[in-house]
């Protein structure tokens, strides 16, 4: 029997006259990896963001792994990770500081987060950088780092904003190691990209347009609905018909 | 109680590791100290007086040297025409002028009077008013001993004198320093205290770390709380340093108990913090945090007191004072470290100043948004 | 010079397309110089001033009239015995007591001399000397009148009658003094503010490297950002003088033309300040904690508006001479107040020269260095 850890039903947003998202419906499953597509502008920062509980719903339902977002946003926090586009560590702090940090603020207890760090740091092999500051590593290291920290407390559901920007094929190649490796671990990961192929690594993909959810299948169900090769090209028939671009 | 440990952490190692910011904020307000309260000496001294004398006899000769040896005039020019005196007072070299007209001396020997023309640079209003009237005052003397020498085969006609016999207590040598020092102190910390806080959290509102604690289930009143503490703390030391440096420099050391002192300087770091965060909760940018903050502080300094005596403001801006944090922290510092006031003296001040503190806290943590 | 003004409408577009900080920018002077404009002044008057009357007769009720008549006291009507002076103090309540000696009358009219003691609250000293100057004036007041009139040989007396002309501010309105020198310190304070940190802000968000390689050349990169900042400047300096000329009704004596000239020239010599800060400078936030914590009492203090320059220390005058705000601020009160042309200010113009000059010239050479 499929668990169903998102369920929103109408969930819209509005910011004055502007519909950002527009009556979104879907469901998603634990231990899915759920892509999330759409143009610059589409809605997808904004959807995620009010199923993250930073930003309150005009209108619909939500609920993530089982909580109201509008009358337990906080009770949901305890519940999921969160990375963003823009590069969320403390690039001040050093790589043990940043697991410390957050562990703590998961109320993880001494022992876990020691244990913890000692795997994570293992894992990435950054033994040699685990005291230089996050400022002073890679981009690569920091978003895999950063996913990492993320899904520290282990949550039930990991959100991703466009995580691998600006990364090299190779480093995100591992990244997406990283991702399968959590869904494995019955974590469910909703992510929003900008690269198709990275779509294709993806169990179920919505694609949204102009604030509406335009498409929501498996890759190879999309590719035949469209008569497609590939996803780019579903994408682009989908997008082609947006009226809002940035 | 836990989380809060962990956030405290991280802001120390923050601050610990931004050296650059450590050093403007422990070096610079020590320079200021160094340097500042000896440019704060208004006392009216040496008013520079241009003498022009048309008459060029005993009597005016007589005049002017009791009005420079009174004490309280130099002279910047003597005998030049009005016109060029006039010309010292425009590039301020001279205060007043005095004219002496022609034929002074025959006019008090045959008519009993003559008048002399004091004009005066009035834009400093209080100098100007203060120069006058010593100079008046040195006149009308000058008339008495005129008149006791016609009159002295007269006894008993001896001229009236009431003395004015002064104390000044709390700091008999009339020193600004004692004054300005720990006054200059309270502006330091106040500055210091209003700004960090609250550039602070925009600062990680523009690099965008917030939204990552914004997704985890930490307490608002924990993340304020853990910014307030690592800045009330450089509070203290600021202020400690300052004392230290106000004793070693200055020789002040307050009359009052350090206690009642330091439990003062608590509270007032809380309210001052609390405005900097609640304004910080409204901003987007650095650059608007700096810029609303800029204007209430600079408001609070100069309508606190230090500069410019609240007594002399007008109604309304007598209310702007009894809200502004710094009129009282000029003021428990005057009563503590120069009067020796106790802790019941600034009971009402500790008071409304932590009504303040909890306001504006209180403020910040309801409107800090973790949710838009 | 075409890419120049593609560079500087970009700028503008910038400026304009922030409305709140648009807005503080804007507001932010206005407001401060309303409130400072009527706020500020050296004059301190209805001083609340306690009596302790132990003749009761006709000469102390005289005085005491006389005191309670001056615009400057108010005579109290607390009942206060000596020993109870420091308590009273030590609240920080009242500043003055005055104690008339017993057999007052008798004393004048018998021995021709009394003293009365002033007990002042001198820990605040520029405000105690202020009060005793007053003070000091009313009682000669007094004590001419008793002798005038006491001696019988009042008009045949010899009288010089000092004829006073206050000149450039007839009511002695504060206003004359401050307005001038809050004008030059929230420009200076609010243009360095604003330059250092837009450049700064481009610098730390990696916007400025695409300038930098451009085919334009770097510095004129860096005076295009300055260019709206100049025009936004001026803007200010339009409203100040309205608000001066129609709300504060201050004068304009001089040259209208002449004193946008020097403003233009004192903006630029700030921006050059803030230039330099922004070169020198990695992030908003220490360009803030410099331009902030290491200026704002300086510039208070330095500009002279507050505290005479020549009460200062020789060095602290020579730090003085550095902050523009200082020959800004000579050169308002003589344009505008005074009605001078160029030749009483030129002096003051040439040292903002030097100022700016030596600003532009280190901010070119730091900025070479960078680059190479």
């Amino acid at each position: 029997m499929k668990e169903e850890v998102i369920i929103t039903e109408g969930l819209t947003k509005k910011f004055g006259n502007f519909t950002a998202v527009d009556n979104i419906t879907f469901t998603v499953n634990k231990g899915e990896i759920f892509g999330f597509l759409g143009a610059n502008g589409a809605g997808k920062t904004t959807a995620m963001r009010m199923l993250c509980g930073l930003s309150k719903p005009t209108s619909g339902k939500a609920t993530v792994a089982g909580i109201d977002v509008y009358s337990q946003a906080e009770k949901i926090k305890s519940n999921i990770g969160y990375m963003s586009q823009k590069f969320s560590l403390y690039e001040d702090l050093t790589v043990l500081e940043n697991i410390k940090f957050f562990g703590g603020i998961y109320k993880l207890s001494d022992s876990r987060i020691k244990t913890k760090s000692e795997e994570l740091v293992h894992r990435l092999s950054l033994e040699p950088q685990a005291n230089k500051l996050v400022g002073s590593l890679p981009q690569g290291w920091k978003q895999k780092l950063a996913f990492s920290v993320a899904i520290l407390h282990e949550p039930k559901i990991v959100f991703l904003d466009e995580p691998t920007g600006g990364v090299d094929p190779l480093a995100r190649r591992q990244f997406w190691d990283l991702i399968y490796e959590a869904a494995g671990n019955g974590i469910t990961i909703f992510i929003t990209t900008h690269y198709m192929d990275e779509a294709e690594y993806c169990n179920r993909l919505s694609i949204m347009v102009d604030g509406r959810i335009e498409a929501l299948d498996s890759p190879g169900a999309l590719k035949q609905k469209y008569e497609a090769a590939n996803m780019d090209e579903v994408f682009y028939r989908l997008a082609r018909g947006a009226k809002r671009a940035e | 109680m836990r989380t809060l440990l962990f956030l405290l952490q991280k802001e120390f190692k923050q601050i610990y590791r931004y050296k650059a910011m450590v050093r403007i904020i422990i070096g610079m307000p020590i320079m200021q100290l160094l340097l500042l309260p000896l440019a704060a000496d208004y006392e009216i001294k040496n008013i520079n007086l241009a003498v022009v004398d048309n008459d060029h006899s005993t009597y005016s000769q007589q005049l002017v040297s009791t009005i420079i040896g009174s004490g309280y005039f130099r002279l910047a020019e003597y005998n030049q025409s009005y016109k060029k005196s006039l010309k010292l007072i425009e590039s301020d070299k001279a205060d007043l002028i005095l004219e002496i007209p022609e034929g002074f001396e025959r006019n008090l020997v045959r008519e009993n009077k003559d008048q002399v023309l004091v004009a005066v640079n009035a834009i400093n209003g209080t100098k100007a008013n203060i120069g006058a009237s010593y100079l008046n005052n040195i006149i009308k003397n000058y008339n008495q001993s005129l008149r006791m020498k016609l009159v002295t085969s007269n006894q008993g006609n001896q001229a009236i004198a009431i003395d004015l016999v002064n104390s000044n207590w709390y700091n008999p040598e009339m020193d600004y320093k004692s004054f300005m020092v720990p006054g200059i102190l309270a502006l330091l910390v106040t500055i210091i205290g209003g700004f960090l806080a609250a550039l602070n959290i925009v600062r990680e509102k523009e690099i965008g770390t917030i939204e990552q604690i914004n997704v985890t289930p930490v307490r608002k009143s924990y993340f304020i709380l853990g910014k307030l503490i690592p800045f009330w703390v450089i509070g203290n030391v600021v202020f400690t340093i300052g004392l230290v440096l106000s004793w070693l420099v200055y020789g002040i050391v307050p009359a009052g108990n350090l206690l009642v002192l330091y439990s003062f300087i608590w509270v007032y770091l809380l309210a001052v913090l609390g405005l900097g965060l609640l304004i910080s909760t409204y901003c987007e940018t650095q650059q608007q945090a700096m810029f609303i903050n800029f204007f209430f502080i600079m408001i609070f300094i100069l309508l606190g007191g230090l500069f410019t005596s609240i007594d002399s403001m007008p109604g309304w801006a007598k209310i702007i004072a009894r809200i502004n944090p710094v009129s009282y922290i000029i003021d428990v510092f005057r009563m503590i470290i120069l009067k020796g006031s106790g802790f019941k003296d600034i009971l009402p001040h500790i008071g409304i100043i932590s009504f303040m503190a909890l306001l504006l806290n209180s403020w910040a943590i309801k409107n800090y948004r973790k949710t838009s | 010079m075409k890419q120049f003004g593609a560079f500087v409408k970009k700028e503008f577009a910038h400026v304009f397309r922030d409305r709140r900080t648009l807005l503080i920018l804007f507001g932010m002077p206005i407001m401060q110089i309303l409130i400072f404009g009527f706020a500020l002044s050296n004059e301190i008057k209805n001083t609340q001033l306690v009596v302790i009357d132990k003749a009761k007769d006709q000469a102390s009720h005289k005085l005491i009239n006389r005191i309670d008549a001056s615009s400057y006291f108010e005579v109290s009507n607390i009942m206060l015995e000596e020993k109870d002076i420091e308590e009273v103090f030590e609240k920080g309540k009242l500043k003055l007591v005055l104690i008339i000696p017993a057999e007052f009358n008798l004393m004048l009219a018998h021995d021709k001399k009394a003293s009365v003691q002033l007990i002042a609250d001198a820990s605040d000293p520029n405000t105690a000397n202020l009060l005793k100057n007053y003070l000091a004036a009313i009682l000669q007041d007094y004590q001419a009148e008793l002798n005038g009139i006491g001696n019988g040989i009042g008009t045949e007396s010899i009288n010089i009658v000092p004829q006073t002309r206050m000149l450039y501010n007839p009511q002695l309105r504060s206003a004359h003094n401050f307005v001038p020198g809050v004008m030059a310190l929230v420009l200076m304070l609010v243009c360095v503010m604003m330059t250092a940190i837009t450049i700064v802000r481009e610098k730390e968000t990696g916007t400025m490297e695409v300038l930098l390689i451009s085919p334009f050349k770097p510095w004129l990169v860096i005076i295009a950002k300055a260019v709206p900042y100049l025009v936004l400047s001026l803007v200010n300096v339009t409203t100040i003088v309205l608000l001066s000329v129609f709300v504060l009704q201050l004068p304009v004596n001089g040259s209208l033309f002449l004193l946008f000239a020097e403003s233009t020239l004192f903006i630029i010599t700030c921006l050059g300040i803030g230039i330099f800060i922004s070169i020198k400078t990695n992030s908003q936030l220490i360009a803030m904690l410099i331009s902030l914590i290491g200026m704002l009492l300086p510039t208070i203090l330095f500009s002279g508006f507050m505290f005479p320059l020549e009460n200062m220390p020789a060095v602290l005058q020579w730090i003085a001479n550095i902050i523009p705000a200082r020959w800004y601020y000579v050169i308002v009160k003589s344009v505008m107040i005074k009605g001078l042309g160029f030749s009483a200010i030129y002096l003051e113009t040439l040292a903002l020269v030097v100022i700016a000059a030596f600003f532009y010239a280190l901010s070119i050479k730091n900025f070479k260095v960078r680059l190479a």
